[in-house]
């Protein structure tokens, strides 16, 4: 079976401009968001406690709410989990009451009016853990990329690295926005589905990346845009169906998975959709503005050929 | 087609076999069982076989099997119910000296657990389970030190009749305040002598006074001191709940993660991590201790105790000589003649006491009283809570007072494990420092169940939607591709098995994700192939450039991912590490299978056949 008959011939380098004016805008609009609504962040970076549990029959949430508020937990956040007999409760960082009294506290409140509740979850966060946890994720994210911006400088140039970068963070801007648009929790393990999409996505730069190498030096009566947008078709098809694998992958995740992984299904989905448009209209487009040329890829062989007269 | 060479079979044949060994004790399950083994972790003496065999027999059960494995024993059943009632009848008549646990133990027959063969070890977000992480409360320690500087130092000068006008805390140091210059170098000469752990420096901003606080050596010796002694209680602490494999374990300066697979109970273990233990140092009466235990009647200001190791009883003096706040530390060393001792330092207070009582006892005994007050949660009838304070008092250790001494003494004539674990005992209840729990995360079992269903239910319809696009797109390359799949998915629960490497939920979605992700580099092959087909490119040729061409840049593709994974597996939170392991063993292996494997498996097809066409689309 095949999607084309022949290697399409998009020209995509033809909107370039635009492409790099619509992403420019995108990446401002994700800030915005993500500074203005904020993320939904989970109690893994805000401390706090977390409690799931499960009633033998489907509850009203109005009277969890009550039993709480018997025990002095007025603010406890209550929401049905899945389905209408499990409960999530949330509480914020306490500010007085120590440590990990407070599940305690709740399971008794709980249990006084109802007898056959079964536990399913209890998540306390020290504060302070929570806040180290957003230095070593912010760190993290920096680590991957100099790391990544290391390698494709090695392996490429450093217009190639910082256009691959630009992407990465690029995308990881637009998962940002896409969790703070719809209030998807964002905990650790959606931290990790981000650093999984920035390796995800440099991926779709570096085969882009290693085909315009490998036609800029076979094709060499070709300009660059001619040779980048040749590039791109010879890899669209590739693209679309490592997509699509990851993608069917992925709704199993989202549909089966349960909700622990949510938030990681759902910001995956989101980055791999971006990732197919940022490696054409971001990385490639990026490192094409800030003029690479044949010269810079060629072997270092090649090129003293070349600088002869 | 150039032939392939026949090594490369060869390391997939190995590789196969090596992924279907190693990821097979997977399959076998596993039996409710009783796991038992000595509280002080000393091989099980011989007589217990008999013990146990007659307790199973009294509480009319059978198990499976019965015997030791791996140091411990173990006896295995077919029901869970015969688990429960067999754990209580051997708790009631094996004594408070052995943990009698619940554990699953694996069926993974013995051949293969001869290699090393084990089943993957399960995140506590599978299998249910609490996991803490505690705090050692440091600046208490490090206030406690400046506290001692404080009585230690005008002690000492006023036995040296140097004149100091006034004392201050100063943030982490003390600070002595004198009328001249000349006092001021005669008490730094002073204390320098008297305190090696002690680093004195004068004050820049007040000339006449001196700064003195703990070598930075000491810091961090008292610092580690109060996390190995909180390690050392919480240890024995856990050994009581009966946990099958409990994790009690340092992390970074100064916090201890506690993880409990299969306990629910989190009150329990919370009552239990908070209980406080202390010690007194006192003198042993010269009444008849046994006299008193059978008649009850104790002479007066005495106390009855019995001694930990072998239920001696022995009468105390009320008076407590040194008390665990005294305790600076212990340690176990050697005495001059190379025998194994405990050596002990008190603090100034507790060695002023110590000095009057010995100059008076030389040649008396004197015993050392553990104390320990624990919260014990039972439940009623009705399943409510119920709980209790109860103390636990024993004699660790008597010895004889063999001269006058104060701060620095020590107890010999032991064995080494008793000197051993004297020491642990000491420091267990020299005055811990506060600990505060910052993270619980407690999973039921009825939440693990269901995340091991989900996570393997979408890892089934993931890899069926991959295996159905990719044969359905690429025919019998598909195939090839779909084998290569399995064969790396293989090779992942080897490699976790074999590592021992925890399975969390995020590491299933981990090797979801990566099964999208894997066929990648076979569909980066493909796709070459196909482009040098449509190139007017000979089939086999075809094949070969497609294989070749593509293989530089599924490295680098791979390079990258790893990259992130390695950051990932360094942030290290439990369940991501687990995410960040899979995915990189996902990635080296398939760097390997998708390539190698599917290649050997193209050239089995097609290298000696003459093909008109490729059968790709």
């Amino acid at each position: 079976m095949k999607f084309f008959a022949r290697v399409p011939n998009i020209n995509f380098m033809a909107q370039r401009k635009l492409g790099l004016t619509v992403s420019a805008v995108l990446t401002i609009a994700a800030i915005l968001l993500v500074v203005i609504r904020g993320l939904n962040f989970g109690i893994d970076f805000t401390g706090g406690v977390l409690v799931e549990v499960k009633y033998p029959a489907p509850v009203q949430l109005e009277k969890v709410r009550a039993d709480l508020a018997s025990a002095e937990y007025e603010r406890a956040v209550v929401q049905y989990f899945g389905d209408s007999s499990s409960v999530l409760i949330r509480l914020p960082p306490a500010g007085k009451e120590s440590s990990a009294q407070v599940s305690t506290h709740i399971l008794e409140a709980l249990h006084a009016s109802e007898a056959g509740i079964t536990l399913r979850r209890i998540e306390f966060v020290g504060p302070q853990v929570g806040e180290e946890l957003f230095s070593a994720g912010g760190l993290a994210l920096l680590f991957a990329f100099m790391g990544i911006a290391a390698y494709i400088m090695f392996r490429f140039e450093w217009k190639f690295s910082v256009g691959a970068i630009a992407a990465l963070i690029h995308d990881a801007l637009m998962v940002l926005g896409m969790l703070a648009i719809f209030q998807v929790e964002f905990d650790i393990t959606t931290l990790a589905a981000i650093l999984a999409l920035i390796g995800y996505s440099n991926n779709e730069t570096i085969v882009i990346f290693d085909r315009i190498r490998e036609n800029l030096i076979s094709e060499r009566r070709l300009d660059i845009l001619d040779v980048v947008n040749l590039s791109v078709n010879q890899t669209l098809l590739r693209s679309v169906i490592t997509h699509l694998t990851t993608l069917l992958v992925l709704s199993a995740l989202f549909f089966l998975g349960g909700a622990t992984v949510h938030g990681f299904s759902v910001a995956l989905i989101v980055g791999v959709i971006v990732a197919t448009y940022s490696s054409i209209y971001v990385s490639t487009n990026l490192a094409v503005a800030l003029g690479i040329s044949r010269e810079d890829l060629l072997p270092a062989k090649d090129k003293e050929i070349d600088e002869l007269p | 087609m150039k032939p392939y060479s026949t090594w490369k079979y060869f390391l997939l044949i190995a590789a196969l076999a090596f992924g279907l060994l190693y990821a097979a004790p997977n399959l076998y399950g596993d039996d409710p069982s009783v796991q038992i083994s000595l509280e002080s972790g000393d091989p099980l003496p011989a007589e217990v076989s008999g013990k146990i065999a007659a307790a199973l027999k009294d509480a009319g059960l059978t198990p499976s099997a019965s015997g030791i494995e791996n140091g411990q024993w173990v006896v295995r059943f077919s029901h869970a119910e015969d688990q429960l009632k067999a754990a209580d009848q051997l708790k009631q008549e094996l004594g408070r000296d052995y943990v009698v646990a619940l554990n699953l133990a694996s069926k993974t027959p013995e051949w293969l657990k001869a290699i090393g063969a084990k089943p993957m070890n399960l995140g506590l977000d599978l299998r249910g389970g609490v996991h803490f992480l505690l705090e050692v409360d440091i600046e208490e320690v490090r206030k406690k030190a400046v506290e001692r500087i404080l009585t230690e130092v005008p002690a000492l000068l006023r036995k040296e009749d140097i004149r100091y006008t006034g004392r201050r805390e100063n943030g982490d140091s003390a600070v002595m305040e004198f009328a001249d210059a000349e006092h001021v170098d005669q008490a730094s000469r002073a204390i320098a002598k008297a305190f090696a752990e002690y680093q004195v420096t004068p004050l820049p901003e007040a000339p006449l006074s001196l700064s003195i606080k703990l070598t930075e050596k000491e810091a961090k010796r008292i610092v580690d001191f109060a996390v190995q002694q909180n390690l050392t209680t919480l240890r024995n602490r856990v050994n009581q709940l009966g946990v099958a494999e409990p994790l009690v374990q340092r992390q970074g300066e100064n916090r201890i993660v506690v993880q409990l697979p299969g306990v629910q109970d989190t009150t329990r273990v919370k009552d239990l991590l908070g209980a406080t233990a202390t010690l007194e140092y006192r003198a042993v009466a010269d009444q008849d201790a046994y006299a008193a235990a059978s008649s009850g009647v104790v002479p007066a200001g005495t106390e009855l105790f019995y001694t930990r190791a072998d239920r001696r009883p022995v009468l105390l003096k009320r008076e407590v000589i040194a008390g665990g706040d005294n305790l600076v530390d212990a340690a176990s060393t050697v005495d001059e003649n190379g025998g194994p001792a405990v050596s002990v330092t008190l603090d100034a207070s507790g060695a002023k006491r110590m000095f009057t009582f010995t100059e008076q006892n030389v040649g008396k005994p004197m015993a050392v009283l553990f104390k320990e007050r624990q919260v014990v949660t039972s439940y009623n009838a009705k399943g409510e809570a119920i709980r209790e304070h109860r103390e636990v008092e024993e004699v660790i250790s008597i010895a004889s007072i063999r001269g006058v001494f104060g701060k620095r003494f020590q107890t010999t004539g032991l064995a080494s494990k008793e000197a051993y674990d004297l020491a642990l005992l000491l420091k267990a209840g020299a005055l811990a420092a506060p600990v505060d729990i910052v993270e619980e995360r407690t999973v039921g079992p009825s939440l693990g169940a269901d995340n091991i269903r989900k996570g393997f239910s979408a890892a089934v319809l993931g890899l069926g939607l991959v295996v159905l696009f990719m044969v359905f797109y690429y025919r019998v390359f598909g195939l090839f591709a779909v084998s290569a799949l399995l064969l790396n998915l293989l090779l992942v629960v080897a490699v976790l098995s074999l590592l021992q490497a925890t399975l969390t939920m995020p590491g299933i979605a981990g090797i979801v994700l990566h099964m999208g992700i894997a066929v990648d580099a076979n569909v980066l092959i493909y796709e070459r192939i196909r482009e040098e087909l449509r190139g007017g490119a000979k089939p086999h040729t075809a094949i070969e450039a497609g294989y070749e061409r593509a293989f530089l840049t599924i490295a680098d593709a791979n390079v990258t991912v790893l990259i992130g994974t390695v950051v990932l597996f360094a942030l290290g939170a439990g369940p991501v590490k687990g995410f960040a392991i899979t995915l990189a063993i996902g990635i080296l292996s398939s760097q390997f299978t998708a390539i190698v494997g599917s290649r050997a498996l193209a050239q089995l097809a097609f290298a000696r056949r003459q093909l008109k066409e490729v059968p790709i689309w």
